[in-house]
């Protein structure tokens, strides 16, 4: 239930925002968090939750070299 | 081969090698245990290792007292009980939701709680009741949802909460919970909380906590570097505390304007888990000011199995697995649930029934 989809934001309104999975655009509910055009946000049961952070891939690699450094 | 592969194939390498003392990790959340199928992660873990699955579904934990005031609700006069998909066929004492509604009762489904503002403001005259189940991922939802009620003047919604809160269900588990070495922490909880909210446990307990995502590979090294930090505890004394496996979505902080939102509408309070019973503060209620658009969430104090075989209660406890119970597979199937733990996508049989998982 606590099934969250990151999304990019493609037009953002009043109260809500235009985000786009995949090509399935959707709108939701915006105002937890400041966002602007172009970000990847998480989105939960309608409801824009967070920003993602970019470069996703390089911090695993970097987590994974931590912990072997133990 | 790239680097992240070869960093993938050392890990399942030491999973399928390990051959120390038994370690358990639970995963709290129940989108970590559909995952954890969905991607085949246990079938890599050796006889040592354990992936024990927790009470993280907010639909399995549900008691069932919750179901059967929100089928009397769907069944008053004026009244339509908006919820979820996956709380419809939960089973109440005697039924569930989807059963109520084909008796008559009112009942709505909804893909998100803003979809109420709109059935409300269409129907003025109707009071439309929603099922607000959650942890701390769906709590500013609701608080949303009641800012723009608020300021709508809205008066035909009421929400029946069962909210739930991670941290004193994860303490009641290292005081009352059978063998769990560590934790893969629900990562949209933490996406909002911070990951900070489990440091204070890590440092009670000596248990590892490791913030997991939902994508295969970023999950995979949260059971990687949690099962180690077990096995480097043990071995070197090394102390455990809570890793971000996660760090694209999950801070240290979470997300503040959230929370605080949340703290705005609700309070804590003791919350009656299905099958473990009432942990103190471990629930969030309608502040007294709001308290117009509560449906009577206070009144919801039943826990009453459907079957009295289930043993839903132990598992969601970690202490059985799905195949340990009699009905599983046979009388229980995601068609015919006698527990919740079957009814959710999310909860341990229905995984462990549809992906014929064994561990």
């Amino acid at each position: 239930m606590c099934v969250a989809l990151p999304g990019k934001v493609i037009e953002v309104y009043e109260k809500d925002a235009l985000v786009d999975f995949s090509g399935n655009r959707v709108r939701a509910i915006a105002g937890l968090v400041p966002i602007a055009v172009g970000d990847y946000v998480l989105v939960h049961a309608g409801c824009i939750l967070q920003k993602l952070s970019v470069g996703e891939a390089q911090d695993m690699i970097k987590l994974f070299e931590e912990l072997e450094e133990v | 081969m790239t680097d992240i592969s070869q960093k993938i194939t050392q890990m399942k390498t030491w999973l399928a090698a390990y051959d120390g003392p038994d370690i358990s990790i639970m995963e709290v959340c129940g989108s970590h245990t559909a995952a954890i199928s969905k991607y085949g992660i246990s079938g890599l873990l050796s006889e040592k290792l354990h992936l024990i699955s927790g009470p993280g579904c907010p639909v399995c934990v549900t008691p069932t007292g919750y179901i059967d005031r929100l089928i009397e609700l769907s069944m008053e006069k004026n009244t339509t009980v908006v919820t979820f998909g996956d709380l419809i066929r939960v089973p109440g004492r005697e039924k569930s939701l989807a059963e109520a509604k084909g008796e008559g009762a009112s009942v709505e489904m909804v893909y998100s709680p803003f979809d109420l503002m709109r059935l409300a403001k269409e129907r003025p005259h109707q009071r439309f009741v929603f099922a607000a189940v959650g942890f701390e991922t769906t709590a500013p939802v609701y608080a949303m949802l009641l800012k723009q009620l608020v300021e709508a003047d809205m008066t035909n919604v009421q929400l029946l909460t069962a909210l739930k809160t991670m941290p004193p269900v994860i303490r009641w588990l290292c005081e009352h919970g059978d063998g769990i070495d560590g934790f893969l922490a629900p990562g949209h909880v933490a996406a909002v909380t911070g990951s900070d909210l489990f440091r204070p446990l890590a440092e009670q307990y000596y248990v590892p906590f490791g913030v997991a995502g939902f994508g295969a590979e970023e999950l995979l090294l949260a059971v990687y570097g949690t099962f180690r930090a077990v096995e480097q505890y043990r071995e070197s004394g090394i102390r455990p505390e809570v890793k971000n496996y996660y760090p694209a979505v999950v801070s240290p902080q979470g997300n503040q304007k959230a929370r605080e939102l949340v703290d705005r509408y609700f309070e804590p309070c003791d919350a009656l888990w299905r099958g473990i019973g009432v942990i103190a503060d471990s629930g969030r209620r309608l502040r007294e000011p709001y308290a117009q658009f509560d449906a009577g969430s206070d009144l919801v104090m039943e826990d009453r199995k459907k079957n009295q075989a289930c043993r839903c209660d132990q598992i969601l406890m970690g202490k059985a697995l799905p195949g340990d119970c009699p009905l599983f597979g046979g009388v229980c199937t995601p068609m015919n649930p006698q527990g919740a733990c079957m009814v959710s996508e999310e909860g341990s049989c229905h995984q462990y029934l549809m992906y014929h998982r064994t561990r």
